[in-house]
């Protein structure tokens, strides 16, 4: 079973709490009713299945709810690291940013991110 | 006591073993009373007393005894039973303790374990050779079931599956950990101890029941100037007084899964003569740990030569442990055949403890000097360069028959037990689960472990490292600490062999089984070779050698140089089959825990289920729902209540639970603009107080769901999905919202469980919920179909809906789920004095299908378009964006000729379609016939007083008034093409 680092909650939380989400950096076309053929069978069918480094998208769905981007290796099932959504595709990091990635906690509040909904 | 129950068995050795003679434990084998020690497994406790046939084999039936002293035993299998309701089969008896009352029981065997009717099969051997299942059973077809299948289920499997219901209860843990380590011998124990003492949390597991591993067997180990068994017993009591440390004992890592996820199974109650009541009998544990020790040493080969299967016959080590451990002697004329110096060790302790060693037979020339020195010194006999080459003795063996390599001068030695070691397999089995890469090591030909995938580390014999103070250095290290600490050996040792030997060579056919378990000789995996398979993983399946329920721990070596040597290849390039996990069979029991019975799957109830079911109702299963499917009275059959509760709710009302629809809250200033782009509807123009029916399509343009939407005020919206759709139509508003609608300012809430829905159908609905509702005007013109409003409903606060999935003038009261139950009653009270009736899903789908109102799913599948199910109207034509927007100009999807949703009648207005029916033009076309399309919904309607149908058929629309077909297997039944609305076509009725 995977553990998976929610970058939302700045946890690693067991694979149960996830959902997979399909492969990731993948957007949807902004003037998609004028896309060709073509371009929408890129945009929804065509997928890289690419054994390795991949981008993917999970979902903490049993947890905040929050999609994101993971790089995951698919031959060792290792994730090089986890992102947020919106962030553009992230580099992978070497071993000593990884360190310096865990040590930073930025604790996100409720009031600063969901704050407005009413 | 008397002083049979005193018999502790003629072949204990006094003052050898570890057990307390005072206290013992009566069990029974095959029907016979025997007195064990405490400590015994049940097989030392069987050898104890001379008993060493103990089972049949697989196939060829042949009498089989006990090969091995712990998990790896392929043999001795045996059924052990409490009581009626606790019995299990195939438990290995070198692993189950004896406890007092225990009833054993030979398995494989008719009549009788000495004479079985099934041991013919060994005399047709030269029919049952590997494969011959593959080929004799193909031809005729026909006789697989009949013939073929039912027989070979009835040979397969050794033991007898109980049919009673496990009484025992299982239960689960989860834990965390900075370390964990499988295998408590002197590795593992010297690894926890480093571990220990840095302050990590440490987990300290062993399958054993004592820990000391290999010290249970090898007395002639010192650490630290003590005997090896009695530290190992010392240092496991200062880990347990750790507060840091936990150790689990009787307990089996039996698989390594991903990011140091580990699964164990603690065995809890079943060495017990009289465990509480309260105890689970097995527990799972599922620990996730920073890092993982591998100290789970290594297991000992059998030799492969010609009836090496013979009760009597065991491993050297085994020997050894149920002499040194259990204080039993296995013979007291012992034969040893070995290929290593091992087993000298074993004849060592067997002859200081007054057992006569026949001779040690040794297929090599060259021992270690210092065991051959010893066994002269104790005046055992050693021939080097010999082999044994056969054995005799039909319920246990005699004789073994010895020659010099080469086959001259063979003469026979009497023996009562023969022991074995073609050397030592490391167990790389949960290295390899970790997806550690192996190295073969061709000196000592073996598989160690090389690459590692995970934080991981190997130590001692599984790791290779034989010397006793490298294995503790390299445990110290592997624990992260520092510790001081020496080991003594008596002897060093050295060899090893793997495949066949002298005399079950290429060019012979005598019996010689790698495979003790599934009967595999090492002639049927030349046979594989010859027939083909060049693969292990083909001669594997080809052989199902390594393929019971010991997955080969003895056999895969032997296999796999067998092999090789046949394909005239390197080890290493013929490969290894993979390590799977469990490393040991594991029950269905431990993997479940507490999930059975009620709590395998939950059951969601609606806030009015006890109501209902009080009110007769017959419950169906929608998901994980319970919903009522009708409300029989007394002497109705199903039929006939969903006639009555059809007509009832037509002619006056009904009363209906409408609970587990989903519900999502939508919320915020831009959530009409997130429904737009959600929905091919447009929601902009609906106004606050309106509802309006939507469709969800994916981005290919396919229906995903369907649901009425009401507007609560500008920026809120209660929206419904269909019972099933809930949690994915949520989930797939999410993943728009967050990922490509990010700057949409719009929250969702799932209010499925918050609110109780009573649907209220039929020409007297609003007669009925008139007294109740305080606050609005719900008259026809007030209130008009597709309104919504808030309100309280006898006081509760509600959202009251008209709609109609019936097609007849309708309301739905939503009020919070705790309130359900009163408010439903008070309704139902009203509406039952009145005259309407409750009724039940099935009802509610024969009266949408009336109306033709489509269920998604039931009459859509995934591949069709809001036009192929006549919902056009509902795609906005005006919207720039929503999801689905290019899918639906596909151009498949805008074709002529799409299957599209119509109504049928059948001729002969009795039939009742079949829903999966498929439809042709022509019934007389030759078969494959093309098929235009298939029957989705088909009910008997009481109120059109004939079936209906609805189907998705290729041009559908083109073809109402023509005639088409379904053919099944006994008749062919004529239709005919409909619009989809067969009752109250004109529609006035939901008006009223």
């Amino acid at each position: 079973m995977l553990l998976i680092h929610c970058p939302y909650c700045e946890e690693d939380r067991s694979e149960l709490e996830f959902r997979w989400a399909g492969e990731a950096h993948i957007a949807r076309p902004e003037n998609i009713a004028a896309i060709t053929d073509e371009e929408f069978a890129e945009y929804f069918f065509l997928r890289n299945n690419e054994k390795g480094l991949t981008y993917e998208r999970w979902r903490h769905i049993h947890g905040c709810g929050r999609f994101f981007n993971a790089a995951r290796d698919t031959v060792s099932d290792r994730f090089l690291m986890t992102y947020k959504a919106g962030l553009p595709k992230q580099p992978i990091p070497t071993a000593e940013e990884t360190a310096a990635i865990a040590e930073e906690k930025t604790v996100e509040t409720w009031e600063a991110t969901e704050g407005d909904a009413r | 006591m008397s002083a049979s129950a005193r018999d502790l068995g003629a072949f204990r050795i006094k003052d050898a073993g570890r057990h307390t003679p005072a206290r013992t434990a009566r069990f029974t084998f095959d029907g016979k009373t025997y007195t064990a020690m405490e400590g015994d497994t049940v097989a030392s406790a069987l050898l104890a007393h001379g008993v060493h046939l103990v089972g049949r084999s697989f196939k060829y039936h042949r009498p089989r005894g006990i090969l091995s002293a712990g998990p790896e035993e392929p043999n001795a299998l045996l059924d052990v039973s409490r009581d009626a309701g606790r019995r299990q089969p195939n438990v290995r008896a070198t692993v189950q303790e004896v406890f007092d009352g225990v009833r054993i029981a030979s398995q494989n065997r008719w009549p009788s374990l000495k004479h079985d009717v099934g041991a013919f099969n060994d005399l047709l051997s030269p029919f049952f050779a590997a494969g011959f299942y593959y080929k004799t059973f193909m031809w005729p077809k026909e006789a697989w079931h009949k013939l073929y299948e039912p027989f070979i289920r009835r040979a397969a499997g050794l033991g007898e599956a109980p049919k009673e219901e496990d009484p025992d209860h299982y239960t689960s843990r989860y834990a965390h950990c900075d370390v964990l380590i499988a295998g408590a011998g002197v590795a593992g124990l010297t690894a926890a101890l480093s571990a220990a003492a840095t302050g990590v949390s440490v987990f300290l597991v062993d399958e054993q029941p004592e820990v000391g591993g290999a010290l249970h067997f090898d007395a002639g180990t010192t650490i630290d100037g003590q005997n090896g068994y009695e530290w190992a017993q010392a240092a496991v009591a200062r880990l347990k007084a750790m507060p840091n440390v936990t150790v689990l004992t009787r307990t089996t890592v039996f698989g390594y899964y991903n990011h140091g996820f580990l699964g164990l199974v603690e065995r809890v109650t079943d060495h017990l003569a009289r465990p509480g009541r309260d105890l689970p009998r097995e527990r799972l544990w599922q620990v996730r740990a920073k890092r993982v020790v591998l100290a789970t040493g290594s297991i000992e080969r059998h030799m492969v030569f010609a009836n090496n299967d013979r009760p009597g016959i065991m491993l050297a080590s085994a020997a050894r442990t149920f002499l040194n451990h259990h204080g039993v002697a296995v013979g007291r004329q012992v034969g040893v055949y070995t290929a290593h110096d091992s087993a000298y060790e074993a004849a060592f302790d067997l002859k200081r403890a007054g057992v006569s060693i026949a001779a040690i037979v040794d297929c090599r020339s060259h021992p270690g000097d210092a065991v051959l020195a010893e066994a002269r010194a104790l005046g055992i006999d050693v021939l080097t360069g010999h082999s044994v080459i056969n054995t005799s003795g039909r319920l246990r063996v005699s004789s073994m028959t010895v020659a010099r390599n080469g086959g001259s001068n063979a003469r026979k030695i009497a023996v009562d037990a023969l022991i074995v070691s073609a050397g030592w397999t490391p167990s790389v089995h949960l290295f390899s689960q970790s997806r550690g890469k192996l190295r073969f090591d061709e000196q000592n030909q073996r598989f160690l472990p090389d690459i590692y995938a995970q934080d991981c580390v190997s130590v001692g014999a599984c790791n290779g490292t034989d010397d006793l103070s490298d294995l503790i250095d390299e445990a110290i290290a592997a624990g992260g600490g520092t510790l001081a600490l020496t080991g003594e050996n008596s002897f060093e040792w050295t060899g090893g062999m793997i495949g066949a030997a002298e005399g079950a060579g290429p060019d012979t056919v005598v019996k010689a089984f790698v495979d003790f378990q599934h009967d595999v000789t090492a002639k049927d995996i030349r046979l594989a070779v010859r027939e083909g398979m060049h693969s292990i993983e083909h001669i594997k399946r080809f052989t199902t050698n390594g393929m019971a329920s010991d997955q080969g721990k003895l056999s895969n070596m032997h296999g796999l140089a067998i092999a090789a040597e046949m394909l005239g290849r390197p080890i290493p390039k013929v490969g290894l089959t993979t390590f799977r996990a469990p490393y040991t069979p594991v029950t269905y029991g431990t993997l479940v825990g507490h999930s059975r019975g009620d709590l395998f799957d939950p059951a969601r109830k609606t806030p009015m289920h006890a109501l209902e079911a009080a009110e007769g109702a017959e419950f169906e299963d929608v998901g994980n729902w319970k919903r009522a499917w009708y409300f029989p009275k007394r002497g109705e059959d199903m039929h006939a209540a969903v006639n009555r509760e059809c007509r009832t709710v037509r002619d006056v009302a009904g009363v209906f639970d409408a609970s587990t629809l989903g519900k999502i809250e939508v919320v915020g200033p831009d959530a009409a603009q997130f429904l737009n782009l959600l929905y091919t509807n447009a929601w902009d123009t609906l106004k606050p107080g309106k509802c309006r029916y939507g469709i969800m399509t994916r981005e290919d343009g396919f229906v995903y769901d369907d649901g009425v939407v009401g507007r609560l005020a500008e920026d809120r919206f209660h929206v419904t999905t269909t019972t099933g759709g809930a949690p994915r139509v949520l989930h797939h508003m999410e993943d728009y919202l967050q990922t490509e609608f990010p700057h949409l300012k719009v929250w969702l809430t799932s209010t499925t469980e918050q609110w109780a829905v009573i649907a209220v159908q039929g020409p007297k609905a609003r007669e009925i919920i008139q007294p109740f509702v305080e606050g609005i005007d719900i008259s026809n013109e007030a209130f008009p179909h597709m309104s919504v409003a808030e309100c309280t409903v006898m006081g509760v606060p509600s959202r009251l809906f008209r709609m109609s999935f019936t097609g007849e003038l309708g309301f739905e009261v939503n009020v919070p789920a705790d309130y359900g139950p009163a408010v439903w009653k008070a309704i139902w009270e009203r509406a039952e004095s009145m005259g309407a009736c409750l009724y039940g899903t099935e009802t509610m789908h024969v009266l949408r299908a009336e109306k033709g109102y489509i269920i998604v799913g039931q009459d859509t599948d995934g591949t069709v378009t809001p036009d192929d199910a006549a919902l056009g109207w509902a795609v906005s034509k005006k919207k720039t964006d929503y999801v689905g927007i290019r899918g639906l100009k596909r151009p498949d999807l805008v074709r002529d000729g799409r299957k599209q949703l119509v109504g049928l009648l059948t001729k002969s207005p009795d039939v009742v379609l079949e829903e999966g029916g498929q439809i042709v033009a022509d019934p007389n076309q030759p078969k494959p016939m093309t098929m235009l399309g298939h029957v989705t919904s088909a009910y008997w309607s009481e109120n059109c007083g004939r079936s209906i149908a609805l189907a998705l058929v290729a041009g559908g629309r083109s073809l109402v008034g023509k005639t088409l077909y379904v053919p099944l297997k006994d008749q062919t039944i004529e239709v005919e093409v409909t619009d989809m609305v067969f009752f109250d076509k004109e529609g006035g009725r939901i008006h009223g």
